[in-house]
């Protein structure tokens, strides 16, 4: 009995997957296919990023879901002169508020604008896909100024 | 409603990078000068709550580590907060309205110096819309700063004035780390960090502790300095989704004031904790704070701001205040998440 050792195999890995949920999911899905998607309030306000509620009135969102972008406005904006490690660029660049075109609410990115004097409040800006993109939010590689703007 | 008191406050002087100790030798004499203070013999302290962050240390359930440095034998009730202390205190007097205990310890300890904080910050963030993006601290800052600015309520130099105001009020602050005299235009002349903000409009990065012993019934009035009452305390938060809300207002300070009773009272004074300038000109507004309200007295988060404790040493700066007659009543402030997401205020006032 006593040469009789028990064993089991143990792999110490994470291996799970997360669920990003319903209104996620379709969001980031979405961005695998280069559109941007947002979804109605039941007040009719269009949110992009998307939520599963409405962060005025805490209902739920509704199941009304509309193509945004990709051109927009920047509502407000940061001049990085130094990128940090995990920044998505590693040149000096800018985090933006976008308000897309038929949204009401703004997006956080990354805009890819050379300088700072480029950069201004109301300016036009679109998305610039990644060429493989894999539905993550990085499937923007960042915002350029909108041209002729 | 329960009557219950700030019956003492201790911290450490605040520093850049504490190295010499561990988390335990920094909390163990302050908690033991605030429980003397407090004039409750350790026995008798119901309940310890405190506020930490993991993500600081690096290493899940680091903050039980804390829980060496109160002596947990014979077992004591005990609970954390992943949040500033200022919600630790929230939570101790939740339980001491419900009648289980007359007194608490709260605390809060942070060394933000042990990472690189403007990173460490990003993980606070929605993990899925802005984590990714590697959006830090000082960038979301600076989002909401430049915001105010277009909309006309501040300016770089008003924000300058802001830093310079709280750093000099600070020099009589044994405990601060950033103190001084300086001149609006040569801070006007530094490069920015992340435009529009300059170093002066950023906190320092501190490590430290603060503690403050709260009580009830019987244990009124036994410590060393005179009682200081929570005449309200409430805490709300905004959006997650800074392209969701009006980064220029901030609605949950004032909800959170106006349940708390900010003005049923005169207001002489609050302790903001606003860690970058522009903030500061945001919580006046939401809080309806005069000019004749006088703004930090101890120098504020622009002075010292150490993480996961900045708040609670706001209130605790804010009944020390009281406790040495200098006013009779003022509003204490903390907030958490990006952008002021969400604040907590405490009407605080003496006998």
């Amino acid at each position: 009995m006593a040469d009789e050792l028990l064993s089991a195999p143990h792999v110490l890995e994470y291996d799970y997957r997360r669920s990003l949920g319903e209104v996620l999911s379709r969001f980031f899905t979405g961005l695998r296919d280069r559109k941007i998607l947002g979804v109605k309030t039941n007040a009719g306000r269009v949110l992009v990023p998307p939520s599963e509620y409405d962060p005025e009135s805490g209902d739920a969102t509704s199941d009304d879901w509309v193509e945004v972008g990709p051109g927009g406005v920047v509502k407000s904006w940061a001049w990085v002169n130094e990128p940090l490690g995990r920044h998505l660029l590693d040149h000096p660049f800018a985090f933006a508020l976008i308000q897309l075109d038929g949204a009401d609410t703004a997006l956080t990115h990354a805009v890819d604008a050379g300088s700072e004097a480029s950069m201004r409040t109301g300016m036009r800006v679109t998305a610039r896909f990644a060429d493989d993109t894999i539905g993550a939010i990085g499937d923007i590689v960042a915002f350029v100024p909108e041209e002729g703007s | 409603m329960r009557d219950v008191a700030i019956a003492s406050f201790a911290q450490t002087k605040y520093v850049r990078n504490q190295v010499e100790l561990t988390e335990v030798d920094m909390i163990i004499p302050v908690i033991g000068d605030a429980i003397s203070r407090s004039g409750i013999p350790k026995s008798e302290i119901g309940f310890y709550c405190h506020g930490s962050s993991d993500y600081m240390a690096g290493q899940s359930f680091a903050f039980v580590g804390a829980v060496d440095a109160l002596g947990a034998f014979p077992p004591i009730a005990e609970s954390h907060v992943e949040m500033d202390g200022a919600w630790a205190l929230y939570e101790a007097w939740v339980k001491i309205q419900c009648g289980e205990v007359d007194s608490a310890l709260v605390f809060g300890f942070g060394r933000a110096s042990m990472g690189k904080l403007r990173e460490t910050m990003n993980l606070q963030l929605d993990p899925y819309t802005l984590g990714p993006l590697g959006i830090d601290s000082i960038s979301l800052a600076a989002l909401q700063a430049r915001a105010l600015i277009d909309a006309g309520k501040t300016s770089e130099r008003q924000m300058a004035e802001i830093a310079i105001r709280n750093r000099r009020v600070a020099k009589d602050n044994p405990n601060a780390q950033v103190t001084g005299d300086f001149e609006v235009e040569k801070l006007l002349a530094e490069p920015t960090i992340v435009s529009p903000l300059r170093k002066h409009d950023c906190p320092p990065i501190s490590d430290g502790i603060s503690a403050v012993v709260l009580a009830a019934g019987n244990h009124i009035g036994r410590g060393e300095s005179k009682p200081v009452f929570i005449r309200g305390i409430d805490h709300r938060l905004d959006s997650h989704q800074l392209g969701g809300r009006d980064l220029t207002r901030s609605p949950s300070t004032k909800l959170a004031g106006e349940r708390a009773g900010v003005h049923d009272g005169p207001v002489e004074f609050a302790e903001l904790h606003a860690p970058f300038s522009h903030q500061e000109v945001i919580l006046r507004e939401a809080l309806g704070l005069g000019d004749e309200v006088v703004i930090n007295p101890s120098g504020g988060a622009l002075a010292a701001n150490p993480m996961m404790t900045a708040g609670l040493t706001r209130i605790g700066e804010a009944a020390t205040h009281i406790a040495a007659g200098k006013a009779g009543r003022g509003v204490a402030h903390a907030t958490s998440g990006p952008c002021l997401q969400q604040n907590l205020i405490c009407v605080l006032e003496g006998e």
